[in-house]
C-alpha cells in the first residue's frame, strides 16, 4: 500500500494553487484532507506527479451563517459541520448527515470540498448538497463561476469543474422555518458508504429528496420532490425508484438495493415530516 | 521478617498467584506504543521485500521480464521461481504434508499468488520496481466450486499428475486431496434408516480470515561471518519456524535463531511458512544484509491463511421423544490451491470428529473430501483449536434444525442429549475420550440467567405483534452449548512435520528470590506474561510481580510447538505447573536441611516450607533461593532451577452455554444484538480478568464472522472482499454488551485443572449468533440459511419467505 512518488506543493494561496495547477496540467492534483484521493494513491488507482494542497489556504476555511444563506468553505472540516451550533441551528440536516459519514478520525481530516468535489458516488455530501439546493463556487485560470449541485455531477469522478479550477466555497440557502429535514442512511458497519442514502426536506408545500450511492451520481429528482410537495408518499418513492439505477456489489444485489432504497426514504420523509412546523 | 506477621490469606493475596484478575504485566508497553512489533526492527543495511503479485486465479505464467525494475536505482535483486529453483527452494512443503510453490513455478493457482520477489533499498523503491515486473499470462479456466472441481477436467495441480495417492491415502480426482473418514459408517445408516425422524441439512461455514491487526511479516538477517541466520518474525510456532527452516534451507539448526517480538495477534494466521519468510532468507543469504518483508493488508486477506470454507452435509436421527440415536456428516472441505492446512499430520480434516458436540450420540460417521480450487490455500484455526469451529457450528445447526423436524423447544432438545455428569470420561462414537464435564448444570444456569421462558414469552407476543402489523422487527434467541476438544497434544497421536505436541518451560530462581521462566509458547495477545506467572506464584510461593516470564527466543527458550488451538495453558502450562513443582521438591530438601528435620517431616504453605506440627519454624521461599546459592547443602547440586517437557495424556474439553437476543428488522436486514450471554467452563480460572477479555475478544470475532465477515471470491476468482471496508472488522461501535459467567469443573488429568479458554467464545460465538437469526425466522418456516448474515442475505431471507409483501 505505497503510492507512487509524487511531489508535494503547499501554496498559501486560491491563486497560486491554481498557477501550480495550470503548469502541471493533469499531472497535478489538488488535495484536501486526504482521506479519498490518499486511499486511491495507496492503490496506485490514482497517480500524479504533483500535489497541491490546500491546507495552508486562509481563503477556503471558514462557516459563515447568515440569514438567507450558509456558506461553507471547501476546506471546512466535516468535524467543524458537526461542531458548529450556528450551523446546526440553521440547516439542521447537515450535522444530522455529517454524523453519519465515515468515523470520526476520518471526519476530522476529510472536507466539505474534499468530499462534494471528489465525485464518488458513495460520498453523502454531493446528495445531501442536491437536496439543499446548494452552488459550488469554482475559481479557475479564468476567474470565478457558479454551478448548482444540481448540476454538478455527471458520472462516477466526472463534474463540472475543470481540471485547473478549485473548488473554493459553497453557499446554501437556508430552509425556511417550518422546514422538516432528515438524513436515512443504511450501511453495514461505522466508516462505511452507504447501501442506501435519503436526504429530505418537506414543508411549506415545497419538497426536495436525493440519494446517495444509488446511481453513478447522486440523485435528486424533480419528480420525486413535487409528488412529496403534494403530500404523496408513494409517488415521491415511486418516482425516486424510476430515478435510482443502482449496482450489484458486497453490499448485495440491485433488487435489495431498490428495496433499501425505498425503505430509506420511506423514513427519512417521516422523520422531516415530523419535525416540519 | 515482616511476612510472620500477615495470615495465610494475605500471603496468597501476595503472590497475586491463581485465581487474582492480576493485571496485565504487558499492557505497560503496549499502551504507552512501546512494544516491539517485526516492523519496528530496524537494522544497518537492511533492505526490504516486495512481491509481485497474480491478478489471475488460474493462468499459466509465460514469462518475467525484470529489465524495467532492475532498472530503477535502488533495487538489488528480483527473484523468479528460477532463480530459486537451483536451491530447491522454489516450492516448500506445507504443514498438511502438501507442497506449495514459493513463487510461481510456470503457472498459478489463485489471485495474489506470489509470482516475484523485489529487493531493494528502501520498501519505496521496491514497491515502485514491483510495478515495473513485466509478467506475461496466459488464462486458465477457472475453478472456484468445490463441487465443480470434483467433476471438472481442469487440472489444478500439474505437479501432481497421475498421482492417485496422496499424504493422507487414495486421490480419487485430480483436484482431489484427501478423504478422512471417522467412526462407523454402517451402523450409522443403519440407525439413520431405522429412526422414528431424520433431519437432513447442508451446512455451510463460509471462507474467511483471521486477520490480526498485525500483518505476517519478518526480518532475515544472514551473518556471513559467523555463519549465523537471525530471522524475526511473526511466527506462531517459533521453534517449528527453525526446524522447517532448517530442513528446507540445509542450513544447521544450531545456526538459525528465531526470534518472535511482539505479535499483534495470531488467530491461526501466523502458524504457516509463507512465501515471503523463505524469500527474505533467501534474499538475505545472497546478499549478506538484513531483509525486510511485511506484507500489507490486502496481501494479508488474499494469500495468507483463510479460514474454514467446509460444506457439511449433515443427518441427525432421533427417536420421536428426541434423543439422537445417530449423526452423519459428509463434508467438503475447500482447501484452494495448495493445501496448507495447519493441522496435526493425523488429522487433515483437523478436530472435525469433535462434531457430536456435547451430545452423548451412539453411532457416527463423518466423511471429509478435500478439494483443490483456485482459491488462496490455507485452512488454518482461526481462533479454534482444529475444525473446532465448523464442527460446533455443524453440530448446533443440526440440533435446530432437527429441533424444527421435531417441533421441540432447542433447549429441551439439547438437555435431553447432553452427556451427563455421570458419564465422563465419556468415550465418544468419533473416537474421544472427553475428560470432564458438567452440562446440565451450566445450561440451566444459562436459561436461568437470560430468563428463558420469559424470552420465549416476549418472542411469541412479538410474532403475534408482527402478524397483526404491529412491527417490523422480529426477536431471535439463539442458543449454543459447545465442546471444544483443546490442547493439542499428546504426542502419541499429535504431531506437526513430524514434531511431537509436547511443551515446555523452564524455571530458574534467582538468589534474591526473584526468577525468569522461558515457555516454548509464545503470546500473541493473550497474556501469557501475566498468567503463566500466577501459575508459578501459586505453585512455589514467590510473587507473580518477581517472576519474568520470556517466550519466542530459540536460542533461549526451550522446545515447544507454540500458542495456538488453545494449546499454551493445557500444554506449556501444564509443564510451567511441573517444572514448579521440581523447583518445590528440591527447595523442600533445602528447607529440610536448614531447618535440621527429615524431608519428609516439612509441610508445604502457600509461600514456605514449615516443619509439620510447629509451623512457627519454617523458611520462606525466598530464604530458601538464598540458600540454594550461598550454602553447600550435602547431597544436592547447589542452584535452583527446572525445566519440564510436558506430553499431555490427554486433550481438554472445554465447554460453554451461549445465548443471544437479536432484533432483526426484516425490511432493511439490519440486527441488533440485545443481549449475549456467555458462561465459560474452563476448569480452574487462572486470571478471572484474562478470561473475560479472552471472552470478549472471541465473542466479537464470532460477531465479525457470523454476521459479515467473508473471503468471497467471483466466478473469475476474483477476491471481493481484500479492504477492510468490504471484510468486516467489527468496530466498537458494532460491539455489543456481553455478560460472562462460568462454572468451574476441573480438568481431571491437568496438574492444575485448567482447560484453556481463549477459543471458546469464537467456537461458541459462532453458532450463538446464526441460530439467533433462524430462530428469529423459525416460526415463518426457516430451516437453514447460509452464512455470513450480513443485510442483504437476512434480507433474502424475509424476501424469501413472503414478508416484503
Ligand atoms: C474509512 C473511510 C470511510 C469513509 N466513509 C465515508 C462515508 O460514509 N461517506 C462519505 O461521504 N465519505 C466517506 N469517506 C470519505 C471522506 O469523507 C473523505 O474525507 C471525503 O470524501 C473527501 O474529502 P477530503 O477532504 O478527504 O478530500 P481528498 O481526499 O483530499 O480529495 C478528494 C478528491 O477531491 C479533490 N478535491 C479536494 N478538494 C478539492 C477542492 N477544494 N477543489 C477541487 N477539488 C478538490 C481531490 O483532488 C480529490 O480528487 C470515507 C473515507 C474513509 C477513509
Amino acid at each position: 500500500m505505497i503510492p507512487a512518488g509524487f511531489e508535494y506543493h503547499r501554496p498559501g494561496d486560491i491563486a497560486s494553487a491554481i498557477g501550480i495547477l495550470q503548469e502541471h496540467g493533469d499531472e497535478a492534483r489538488v488535495i484536501a484532507g486526504g482521506h479519498s484521493l490518499i486511499p486511491m494513491m495507496k492503490l496506485r488507482m490514482a497517480e500524479m506527479g504533483h500535489l497541491v494542497d490546500l491546507q495552508a489556504i486562509e481563503e477556503l476555511k471558514g462557516i459563515e451563517v447568515g440569514s438567507d444563506t450558509v456558506t461553507l468553505g471547501a476546506m471546512v472540516t466535516q468535524q467543524e459541520l458537526i461542531t458548529h451550533d450556528g450551523l446546526a441551528s440553521a440547516i439542521p440536516l447537515i450535522r444530522e448527515a455529517a454524523l453519519q459519514i465515515a468515523d470520526p478520525q476520518v471526519r476530522y481530516v476529510g472536507t466539505v470540498g474534499g468530499n462534494v468535489a471528489n465525485g464518488d458516488p458513495g460520498n453523502d455530501m454531493p446528495g445531501l448538497m442536491q437536496c439543499l439546493n446548494a452552488t459550488f463556487e469554482l475559481s479557475g485560470p479564468d476567474g470565478r463561476r457558479s454551478v448548482a449541485a444540481r448540476e454538478f455531477y455527471e458520472a462516477a469522478y466526472f463534474t463540472a469543474r475543470d481540471d485547473e479550477e478549485i473548488l473554493t466555497r459553497i453557499s446554501i440557502p437556508v430552509p425556511g422555518a417550518g422546514v422538516g429535514q432528515a438524513y436515512e442512511k443504511q450501511k453495514r458497519k461505522i466508516g462505511d458508504y452507504a447501501t442506501a442514502a435519503a436526504a429530505v426536506m418537506v414543508g411549506n408545500g415545497h419538497a426536495s429528496v436525493a440519494m446517495t450511492n444509488l446511481a453513478d451520481t447522486p440523485v435528486w429528482s424533480d419528480s420525486a420532490s413535487n409528488a412529496l410537495a403534494d403530500g404523496d408518499v408513494s409517488g415521491c418513492v415511486a418516482a425516486m425508484l424510476e430515478a435510482i439505477d443502482p449496482v450489484a456489489d458486497n453490499r448485495g444485489p440491485v433488487e435489495f438495493k431498490k428495496h433499501v432504497a425505498a425503505v430509506m426514504l420511506r423514513r427519512a420523509i417521516e422523520r422531516a415530516q415530523s419535525r416540519a412546523g | 521478617m515482616n511476612d510472620q506477621t500477615l495470615t495465610p490469606e494475605e500471603r496468597v493475596a501476595n503472590l497475586k498467584g491463581m485465581g487474582s484478575s492480576r493485571k496485565r504485566v504487558e499492557d505497560v508497553r503496549f499502551t504507552q506504543g512501546k512494544g516491539n512489533y517485526v516492523d519496528d526492527i530496524k537494522m544497518d543495511g537492511m533492505l526490504f521485500g516486495a512481491f509481485v503479485r497474480s491478478p489471475y486465479a488460474h493462468a499459466r505464467v509465460v514469462s518475467v521480464n525484470k529489465e524495467a525494475a532492475m532498472a530503477i536505482p535502488g533495487v538489488v535483486a528480483v527473484l523468479t521461481a528460477e532463480d530459486l529453483a537451483p536451491l530447491g527452494l522454489h516450492w516448500m512443503p506445507t504443514l498438511a504434508g502438501d507442497k506449495q510453490m514459493v513463487l510461481a513455478d510456470g503457472k498459478v493457482l489463485f489471485q495474489g499468488q506470489e509470482v516475484a520477489y523485489v529487493v531493494a533499498e528502501n520498501r519505496y523503491v521496491a514497491a515502485d520496481a514491483a510495478e515495473l515486473v513485466e509478467v506475461d499470462y496466459e488464462e486458465l479456466p477457472v475453478l472456484t466450486d468445490p463441487f465443480e472441481a470434483l467433476k471438472s477436467d481442469v487440472v489444478l495441480r500439474e505437479d501432481l499428475a497421475g498421482q492417485t495417492e496422496g499424504a493422507h491415502g487414495p486421490r480419487k480426482h485430480h483436484n482431489h486431496i484427501f478423504t478422512w473418514e471417522q467412526g462407523d459408517k454402517d451402523a450409522t445408516e443403519a440407525v439413520l434408516g431405522e429412526a422414528d425422524v431424520v433431519a437432513e441439512e447442508m451446512v455451510y461455514y463460509h471462507r474467511t480470515h483471521p486477520c490480526p491487526l498485525e500483518t505476517c511479516g519478518c526480518v532475515a538477517s544472514m551473518d556471513k561471518v559467523t555463519g549465523k541466520l537471525t530471522l524475526y518474525g511473526t511466527f506462531q510456532a517459533p521453534h517449528a519456524i527453525r526446524t522447517v527452516v532448517s530442513l528446507i534451507s540445509g542450513l544447521a539448526e544450531h545456526n538459525i535463531r528465531v526470534i518472535s517480538p511482539d505479535i499483534g495477534g495470531g488467530f491461526g494466521n501466523k502458524v504457516g511458512a509463507y512465501a515471503g519468510y523463505v524469500c527474505s532468507v533467501v534474499a538475505s543469504i545472497v546478499t549478506g544484509q538484513p531483509v525486510k518483508w511485511v506484507e500489507n493488508r490486502m496481501e494479508n486477506l488474499m494469500s495468507t491463511a483463510f479460514a474454514r470454507d467446509y460444506w457439511m452435509q449433515g443427518k441427525i436421527a432421533a427417536t420421536k421423544d428426541g434423543k439422537i440415536t445417530g449423526l452423519w456428516c459428509h463434508t467438503t472441505a475447500d482447501h484452494g490451491g495448495f493445501d496448507a492446512c495447519a493441522d496435526p499430520t493425523k488429522f487433515p480434516a483437523g478436530f472435525m470428529n469433535i462434531c457430536t458436540g456435547s451430545y452423548d450420540i451412539p453411532t457416527a460417521y463423518l466423511a471429509v473430501d478435500g478439494v483443490y480450487t483456485n482459491k488462496a490455500p490455507g485452512g488454518v484455526a482461526y481462533r479454534c483449536s482444529f475444525r473446532v469451529t465448523e464442527a460446533a457450528y455443524f453440530i448446533e445447526r443440526m440440533i435446530e434444525v432437527l429441533a424444527i423436524k421435531l417441533n421441540m423447544d432447542a433447549a429441551e432438545l439439547r438437555r435431553i442429549n447432553f452427556i451427563r455428569k455421570d458419564q465422563f470420561p465419556y468415550q465418544s462414537a468419533l473416537g474421544w475420550e472427553y475428560d470432564s464435564g458438567d452440562y446440565h448444570t451450566a445450561w440451566d444456569k444459562a436459561l436461568k440467567a437470560v430468563d428463558y421462558e420469559g424470552l420465549r414469552a416476549e418472542q411469541a407476543q412479538r410474532i403475534e405483534d408482527f402478524k397483526a402489523g404491529k412491527t417490523r422487527k422480529l426477536l431471535g434467541i439463539g442458543l449454543t452449548h459447545f465442546t471444544e476438544i483443546v490442547g493439542a497434544g499428546p504426542v502419541k497421536n499429535c504431531d506437526i512435520l513430524g514434531l511431537g505436541m509436547f511443551d515446555s518451560c523452564e524455571i530458574r530462581i534467582h538468589p534474591t528470590g526473584s526468577a525468569i521462566a522461558r515457555l516454548g509458547t509464545i503470546s500473541q495477545g493473550q497474556g501469557h506474561a501475566t498468567t503463566f506467572a500466577q501459575i508459578i506464584a501459586s505453585e512455589i510461593g514467590l510473587p507473580a510481580d518477581d517472576i519474568t516470564l520470556e517466550e519466542g527466543d530459540t536460542d533461549t527458550a526451550p522446545y515447544g510447538l507454540g500458542t495456538y488451538g488453545s494449546r499454551s495453558t493445557p500444554v506449556a502450562g501444564a509443564a510451567t505447573a511441573m517444572a514448579a513443582r521440581k523447583i518445590r521438591a528440591k527447595a523442600q530438601m533445602i528447607a529440610a536441611y536448614l531447618l535440621e528435620v527429615h524431608d519428609n517431616d516439612v509441610e508445604w504453605d502457600v509461600d514456605r516450607f514449615s516443619v509439620k506440627g510447629a509451623p512457627e519454624r519454617f523458611k520462606t521461599m525466598k530464604e530458601i533461593a538464598f540458600a540454594a546459592y550461598n550454602q553447600a547443602i550435602p547431597g544436592l547440586e547447589p542452584g535452583l532451577e527446572a525445566v519440564s517437557y510436558y506430553d499431555p495424556p490427554n486433550m481438554t474439553y472445554p465447554f460453554g452455554a451461549y445465548i443471544c437476543v437479536m432484533e432483526i428488522d426484516v425490511d432493511t436486514g439490519e440486527w441488533d444484538v440485545r443481549q449475549f450471554y456467555a458462561l465459560d467452563d474452563c476448569g480452574t480460572r487462572i486470571n478471572p480478568m484474562i478470561i473475560e477479555g479472552q471472552v470478549h475478544g472471541g465473542v466479537t470475532e464470532a460477531l465479525a464472522i457470523a454476521m459479515g465477515q467473508e473471503i468471497a471470491y467471483d466466478e473469475m476468482g476474483n477476491m471481493k472482499t481484500a479492504t477492510l471496508m468490504d471484510f468486516f472488522l467489527p468496530t466498537a461501535w458494532e460491539t455489543p454488551n456481553y455478560t460472562t459467567d462460568h462454572t468451574v469443573t476441573p480438568s481431571p488429568h491437568h496438574p492444575i485443572g485448567a482447560k484453556g479458554v481463549g477459543e471458546s467464545p469464537n467456537v461458541g460465538g459462532v453458532p450463538a449468533f446464526s441460530n439467533a437469526v433462524h430462530d428469529a425466522f423459525r416460526p415463518f418456516g426457516l430451516v437453514q440459511s447460509h452464512m455470513p448474515h450480513d443485510h442483504w442475505r437476512i434480507w433474502k431471507i424475509a424476501n424469501g419467505l413472503g414478508m416484503h409483501g
